[in-house]
């Protein structure tokens, strides 16, 4: 993992010292509140509903068990002993204190952590495959070129006040993980026909109001070139973007309304006169990858007999490990999710408590490092076989063994009308009560791989549009109601989701999940997953269905 | 007035010109639109020319008199709209453009280490007590990641 240089230590300081001064001007009348507000927004500190909210930057979803620890601090000392992790792999507080944020982020920056650009008009932290390093289909390790852009983008002096937000999702593997087709950029590393590994580059994706799948802009581009080239797309972007409605102010707009080859023509055109002198040498690619080398794996993991032994004789945990485990490059080892979808918590929340118990598992059993998910999930990316039984046993203790992962309670879920001010409904709540709803684990497993998402507005933080089941609380009249989206998906296959017909009551969500679940049961071929279902009969089953008991 | 240029508090030589006013006499700085509309009397003006942008003006569009200009001035309707920065960074890197560029307007003191990195080098403050504080939010950072005109 990728440890700060002495200068990327002075600039988080620096940054530290540059927001304790702002807020303290702010506070003391000095500055304005629109002022502030772009400023705060830029280390990440909203005003919500009951208090600030900070968010985080977890870069691509990398954490080392010093900042998990530094994180159950923070949570312990400014917070109310919690924390929620983001579909963007990052870190939120809910409840700080205005006046102790710059606290905090030194408090962080004493451990290689900052807040910067995780909100606001600008290019935010640069997400990527949860199992990057890891998996068995990767390409190439996308982590090394995740690093070289989040320099790239931090204080970038001409890209700070773009019309709207900015997101860079980087895959390396066969499967998409990142959801990188809804991102502004998502960048995929693939082999050209002469075996060269570059980058196939996607724009103009994004999910919120106005869902759209990204559209390659560049089949194969020269991994010299990267930096030049998101320079030329964010050039254009920030000269052409909209800037006249927010809601029309993200590049999928720009590359919409002026189409794929208009916008590619200038940026192609901006980017000639830029390449040369941008480029990335292989001394520079070669050196971030020196920071991404495979930790020392043990040569005899593989040779371990008890983990299948283990699995015969204990039906729960080999529950687990097919569920909650996936597949290693390196014989003998395995990644272990730990699910944040307890029935009774907030989907993505953990407590000061757990964070550090699990920096203490990551010491012991996977080389002191953490992942976030996209999926609001952490993992152990490197355990080998013969700890998993032991490290169950112990995540079962911490209730982060849930054996749901990629199952239909592992919802993704904002934070909701219960936090957020943007928010119009409820998400928490109903999420708890379709996981009440859902208590038998074998029906759970035997549906199989389903992922509901849930957002309480249109704002779509959790994704809601690509979800199998996507559910969206809007707000009628001052009540809560709920718009139900079918077959919806971020990976490979991207698709959004197509409405199932009028929003449902809120008392009604949960019986309307359990029809839709049903209806699979009933319809669904042998080994035939929800989505695939769906894609093969569409959406009238279900609607008829769902509409004829409301 | 005062103003800071390379990081000097200096007098301001200059006189902005509006749209209906007659031209005056020294150093003028005029609307693009007017300079483009008086090109040939403004060329023959006893006196340094600049020219304003704002965020919806091209940088392409006064590409070619660049050599007769001793000052462009950035002028921020919106600390928001980042337009300018890129403006800033095109009249520097791809027009080569070596004389003044100055922000002047609805910019932030927050945003004075971003200017002077695209190669703005003169701020023009609404109050003069900025003066200092624009001085100081020069030095910000000591520590940058990414190349860009400074």
């Amino acid at each position: 993992m990728y440890q700060y240089n002495d200068n990327d230590q002075i600039l988080v300081d620096e940054r530290v010292a540059q927001f304790r001064r702002q807020t303290e001007q702010f506070l003391k009348k000095e500055m304005s509140e629109d002022q502030y507000r772009a400023l705060r927004l830029r280390n990440g500190l909203y005003i919500q509903t009951h208090a600030p909210m900070l968010r985080i930057a977890g870069p691509y979803g990398l954490f080392n068990s010093k900042q998990l620890r530094k994180i159950a601090h923070v949570a312990r000392t400014y917070d109310k002993n919690y924390c929620h992790f983001t579909t963007r792999q990052n870190i939120q507080f809910n409840w700080p204190k205005l006046e102790e944020v710059p606290d905090i982020l030194a408090e962080l920056a004493s451990v290689q952590m900052h807040a910067i650009q995780t909100s606001g008009n600008c290019m935010r932290n640069t997400t990527s495959d949860h199992l990057a390093g890891v998996c068995i289909d990767e390409i190439e390790d996308p982590r090394p070129y995740c690093e070289i852009i989040r320099q790239w983008t931090t204080l970038h002096p001409e890209f700070d006040y773009l019309p709207r937000k900015f997101k860079i999702a980087v895959s390396g593997a066969l499967h998409d993980r990142a959801a990188t087709q809804f991102h502004d950029i998502g960048l995929h590393l693939v082999k050209n026909a002469a075996g060269e590994i570059g980058f196939k580059v996607m724009v103009g994706g994004g999910l919120g109001r106005t869902p759209v799948i990204g559209q390659v802009i560049k089949p194969y581009l020269e991994k010299k070139h990267l930096l030049s080239y998101l320079e030329a797309v964010l050039r254009i972007y920030n000269l052409f973007g909209r800037r006249d409605n927010k809601y029309k102010a993200r590049i999928k707009i720009l590359v919409k309304e002026s189409g794929l080859e208009k916008f590619s023509t200038l940026v192609e055109k901006e980017w000639l006169l830029i390449r040369d002198n941008n480029e990335l040498d292989n001394e520079r690619i070669n050196g971030m990858k020196a920071q991404f080398v495979a930790p020392a794996y043990d040569t005899d993991a593989a040779r371990d007999t008890s983990f299948s032994q283990q699995q015969d004789e204990n039906k729960a945990f080999a529950t687990w490990v097919k569920y909650n485990t996936a597949d290693h490059k390196i014989s003998g080892y395995r990644a272990a999710f730990l699910s944040l979808k307890a029935p009774d918590s907030p989907p993505g929340d953990m407590t000061d408590v757990q964070l550090d118990a699990v920096a203490d598992l990551a010491d012991k059993y996977s080389f002191g490092e953490i992942r976030s998910t996209h999926r609001q999930n952490l993992i152990l990316a490197d355990v080998k076989q013969a700890d998993l039984f032991v490290l169950w046993q112990q995540l079962e203790l911490l209730k982060l063994a849930t054996p749901n992962i990629g199952t239909v309670t592992d919802m993704i879920c904002c934070p909701g009308l219960d936090f957020c001010s943007l928010a119009n409904a409820g998400s928490i709540g109903v999420a708890k009560e379709i996981n009440e709803a859902l208590d038998d684990m074998d029906y759970i497993h035997d549906i199989g791989d389903l992922k509901i998402n849930m957002s309480g507005c249109m704002n779509g933080c959790a994704h809601q549009s690509v979800g199998h089941i996507g559910i969206l609380g809007v707000d009628k009249k001052g009540t809560e109601w709920y718009q139900l989206t079918l077959g919806g998906s971020s990976e490979n296959n991207a698709a959004i989701g197509e409405r199932l017909g009028p929003a449902v009551a809120k008392d009604q969500v949960t019986k309307a999940i359990t029809t839709i679940l049903e209806v699979y049961i009933e319809h669904r071929l042998e080994d035939e997953s929800f989505l695939d279902m769906v894609n093969r009969v569409g959406i009238t089953p279900f609607k008829e269905q769902v509409y004829a008991i409301n | 007035m005062q103003l800071i240029k390379d990081r000097q508090i200096i007098d301001d030589i200059w006189n902005y010109v509006t749209d209906d006013a007659e031209l005056s006499a020294g150093n003028i700085s005029v609307s693009l639109a007017r300079w483009q509309q008086d090109k040939a009397k403004l060329l023959a003006h006893d006196g340094n020319i600049g020219v304003r942008l704002g965020p919806a003006d091209s940088v392409d569009d006064i590409a070619a008199d660049l050599n007769s200009l001793q000052l462009i001035e950035l002028d921020f309707p919106d600390f928001a709209d980042g337009r300018l920065f890129s403006h800033a960074w095109l009249l520097r890197e791809r027009y080569d453009y070596h004389g003044e560029i100055r922000a002047t307007g609805h910019y932030m003191n927050d945003q004075v280490f971003y200017l002077s990195r695209v190669g703005v080098n003169a701020f023009s403050p609404e109050k003069a007590e900025d003066l200092p504080v624009v001085l100081s939010h020069l030095n910000d950072f000591t520590v940058k990641y990414q190349n860009s005109v400074n």
